[in-house]
């Protein structure tokens, strides 16, 4: 790959949804299409706080169809979804679309699911959704490349950075992040911490950016707050850290010891304090003297 | 049995030999007895045509039948011309259908196949099929119509469930290998493992990896350690790492060995047990499964690899690391297949590991791009070129390649008989200078002289094909996509290349002229492909006028305007058009 690889503050590599969208109909256009998409992903990774309505070379997964793809599902969802909410999060959405950008990071756009009550249009955008695999394959050129369907299936399953909730591969393993009241879920990769401390901190610097829309203006446009307000933010009465484990129970995280968090956590849940009825005081106390 | 011609030729010249002296007959008895040595195919059809009385022999002597296209000859011609076979091989679609190119229902049924040779052949013992429907119902009447019934292969076959491998298991007591292979059928379910009887035991091949239903273990195990002479055994990934050691335990003579899914928990003991099991395969020489291994647990295979000869990690994405560490312990290796995952570090390796190579396959883990790993590249390929001069057969997928490396590596390794090498973004030009890739293709043309298979790839122009049809004089299968620049491409290889059997091309700009340039060669080829290219119904029209000889078949995608011919399938038959046609199939 000659496109240089983006990494988030966590340190990650990190995949582009335009990469997603654009490899299928990448593959289908013959030899000059390979120069064109390389400048698209430039622009498409510039950090940009237009307003909906802007430019955003988003690219539509269909075979042979123009690599700029209709703007106006976008933008509509945009402003629906930027209308209801606070500040904060006018400055989080970039109008390419594509679940926009946080304002700590880079151009990490990853998995997401919109938790929010949706509207028409989102029901379109996700036709266009990187995650759908049914617009994926269509886009692909039948029969190309020449690998049987059942060899396909087994790679698939095997390589890390699936869709699915915890997909392990040799050297990750990347869960889902979902925070109550974010528009959007978070993937983290556990194997790149080793503590519990430090996967507090990974999470409060992904999940800052709402934090700060939470609070209202006062705090928006504060960058700077500091990792131990966060932390507070977070790891007060505010919220809860739990995790979903294989048995499908959730769990307040902490409990166990590391290995074992890492073997059986499939995804993790940033809880509003008030939910986290049922788990014990003592538990959160400890929790929280763990930090 | 290529073609096989229903008259019996050269009758005219019975009794004169070279020296124009009336030659006394060759009594058959004398015949037949040198004939029955003769066994391959090929030989066997040379042989019918020298004179009338040969022809009789041959036929009267054959016992094995090959039959490349299973639409070239009928059920009942073939059960005319032979009256002892005891084993069939038929192969039906044509080999893009392993990618989807083909629709559902296509044909290659070997029903009426069965139903002949179930009247005709009551001793057949082998049927081996490659791209066939084969449906439960085939399946009975294969079990219970032959009671002598030994060995049943399916590759890339289609059709049936557990029922009909059901009736094979309950029926069939003398089978000695069931071997199943790219298995396309979804969800045949497992319980026909279970209906082997408890006395049978007869089992020399057992291959059912590519079914992914639960079987009974116990049921497998009991019938494990019944077949004695159990030599291959390639299980599926719902067989653990502990399951499969006691079946190893079972079957300590094994030669060729699939294995479940290896990645497990296992205990110390539990480790210790699998590592013994495998030092104890001594005759092991192919080794293949290995779903989810890793670093972990790889290490265990270490004392069976001292024989290997064949590796193949295709269900196992390793990385460089790992697998570099298991080609130390096979320095045997002469065919091996992995996944792009080891990327070209690994292929190093196995530049440095195996000097004994001779066959590579090295497949992509993420085809579709999804996730822009890098894979390998030129420079793996090299590598292997240059520390594998023995190498012969290679198929390699990649992003991005060189003509000035393929150049290196046909130096290296002049010898390959099998070059396919597949650049996955389609007409992607050298990334270094970005020219065609002709030069490529013309130096394995030109150096490899015993190339007998080629799939090209990247941007190609007529060039290309020029060297090929000029150099390629052993060449008998050929793959093309999405290359070429006009008619006079595929022209120079049909006029070009004396032995040409398969050609296969998709997405190319050849049109009419082409593929009429080549209507009397179709006739000396099994078959032709061509898809999304630039043939017409009235092309595909001429063509079927004036060579009866040849089916001409067309395909036509959905709300296609009926004057493009989208998908051509043309191969030479003395059966006439096919009588099994779906309706989407046109016969022109």
């Amino acid at each position: 790959m000659s496109v240089p690889q983006e990494h988030d503050y966590i340190g990650l590599p990190v995949e582009k949804a335009s990469d997603k969208i654009l490899s299928p109909s990448s593959s289908a256009t013959i030899s000059s299409g390979f120069e064109k998409n390389e400048v698209l992903n430039l622009k498409r990774t510039e950090l940009r706080l237009g307003l909906p309505g802007s430019e955003s070379p988003e690219r539509k997964a269909g075979f042979g169809v123009s690599l700029f793809g209709k703007e106006e599902g976008n933008n509509g969802f945009s402003q629906n979804f930027v209308s209801g909410s606070k500040r904060g999060f006018n400055d989080v959405i970039n109008c390419s679309g594509n679940w926009g950008l946080c304002i700590n990071g880079g151009s990490e756009v990853v998995d997401c699911k919109v938790e929010i009550p949706t509207v028409n249009i989102l029901d379109e955008k996700k036709k266009n959704q990187p995650g759908n695999t049914a617009p994926a394959s269509k886009a692909q050129v039948v029969g190309w490349p020449p690998v049987r369907s059942f060899r396909k299936n087994t790679l698939a399953t095997n390589l890390p950075k699936n869709n699915e909730a915890a997909k392990q591969g040799p050297n990750c393993l990347y869960v889902k992040v979902s925070m109550d009241g974010a528009p959007y879920l978070r993937k983290i990769d556990l194997k790149t911490c080793s503590t519990y401390p430090e996967i507090s901190s990974a999470l409060a610097k992904m999940f800052s950016c709402f934090t700060i829309g939470q609070y209202g203006q006062g705090l928006a446009g504060k960058e700077g707050l500091s990792e131990s307000g966060l932390m507070d933010l977070i790891h007060g009465s505010e919220y809860v850290l739990t995790y979903e484990d294989k048995d499908g129970d959730w769990m307040l995280v902490g409990d166990v010891p590391w290995g074992m968090f890492i073997d059986s956590c499939k995804r993790l849940r940033i809880m509003k304090g008030s939910d986290a009825i049922g788990l014990a005081p003592r538990t959160m106390q400890k929790f929280k003297n763990q930090n | 049995m290529d073609h096989p011609s229903e008259d019996s030729p050269s009758s005219s010249d019975k009794s004169l030999g070279p020296t124009n002296h009336p030659q006394l007959p060759f009594p058959d008895e004398v015949l037949e007895k040198v004939l029955s040595f003769v066994n391959s195919h090929k030989d066997r059809s040379s042989v019918s045509l020298v004179r009338k009385d040969w022809y009789n022999a041959e036929r009267w002597t054959r016992s094995k039948l090959f039959i490349g296209n299973c639409y070239s000859v009928s059920p009942e011609i073939v059960a005319r011309r032979f009256p002892r076979i005891k084993s069939v091989t038929l192969k039906g679609k044509p080999r893009f259908s392993d990618f989807n190119m083909l629709p559902r229902d296509w044909g290659a049924n070997v029903h009426p196949w069965l139903v002949m040779f179930a009247k005709v052949y009551p001793f057949l013992e082998e049927l081996r099929l490659k791209r066939m429907t084969v449906t439960d119902e085939s399946l009975e009447l294969l079990a219970k119509s032959f009671s002598g019934f030994k060995a049943l292969s399916l590759s890339s076959c289609d059709g049936f469930t557990e029922n009909g491998l059901k009736a094979l298991a309950s029926h069939c007591r003398n089978l000695t290998e069931l071997d199943i292979q790219d298995s396309i059928s979804e969800d045949v379910g497992g319980g026909w493992l279970s209906s082997f009887p408890e006395n049978f035991s007869s089992l020399e091949v057992l291959n059912f990896a590519s079914l992914n239903s639960d079987i009974s273990f116990d049921d497998l195990e009991r019938l494990v350690s019944r077949c004695k002479s159990l030599r291959v055994l390639k299980v599926n990934e719902t067989i653990s790492l502990d399951q499969l050691q006691r079946l190893l335990v079972h079957a300590p003579l094994l030669t060729e060995l699939g294995t479940g899914s290896f990645m497990q928990e296992l205990t110390p003991r539990q480790y210790e047990e699998v590592e013994t099991a495998f030092s104890n395969c001594k005759n092991l020489e192919a080794l293949s499964g290995l779903w989810d291994a890793n670093s972990l647990y790889l290490p265990l295979l270490y004392g069976a690899c001292a024989g290997l000869t064949f590796l193949n990690l295709s269900d196992a994405p390793l990385q460089s690391g790992d697998f570099a560490n298991l080609l130390v312990h096979c320095p045997n290796l002469r065919r091996l297949w992995v996944i792009d995952t080891v990327e070209d570090k690994g292929l190093e390796a196995v530049g440095s590991s195996c000097p004994l190579l001779e066959e590579l396959r090295v497949f992509p883990a993420d085809p579709y791009d999804r996730h822009h790993r890098d894979g390998v590249s030129e420079s793996g390929f090299l590598a292997v070129s240059h520390g594998c001069p023995k190498l012969h057969y290679v198929l390699y997928f990649c992003r991005r390649m060189t003509n000035a490396a393929v150049i290196t590596i046909v130096k290296n390794c002049p010898d390959f008989t099998h070059f396919r090498l597949c650049i996955m973004t389609p007409g992607q030009p050298d990334h270094l200078t970005n020219e065609p890739m002709d030069e490529a293709f013309g130096a394995v043309a030109k150096t490899c002289t015993k190339l007998k298979r080629l799939s090209v790839s990247g941007l190609l122009t007529d060039v290309s094909f020029e060297y090929i049809g000029k150099y390629a004089k052993n060449l008998e299968t050929l793959s093309v996509a999405f290359a070429g620049s006009s008619d006079w491409g595929m022209q120079s290889v049909l006029e070009g290349c004396p032995k040409l059997r398969k050609l296969e091309i998709r997405d190319c700009p050849f049109g009419n002229t082409a593929l009429l340039s080549g209507k009397l060669k179709y006739e000396t080829m099994r078959s032709l492909w061509m898809s999304a290219c630039n043939v017409t119904m009235k092309g595909c029209g001429i063509l079927a006028r004036e060579m009866p000889r040849l089916n001409v078949e067309v395909i036509n995608d959905e709300g296609s305007d009926g004057s493009q011919a989208d998908k051509v399938y043309v191969y030479r038959t003395v059966a006439g058009p096919r009588r099994d046609a779906p309706g989407f199939v046109l016969t022109l």
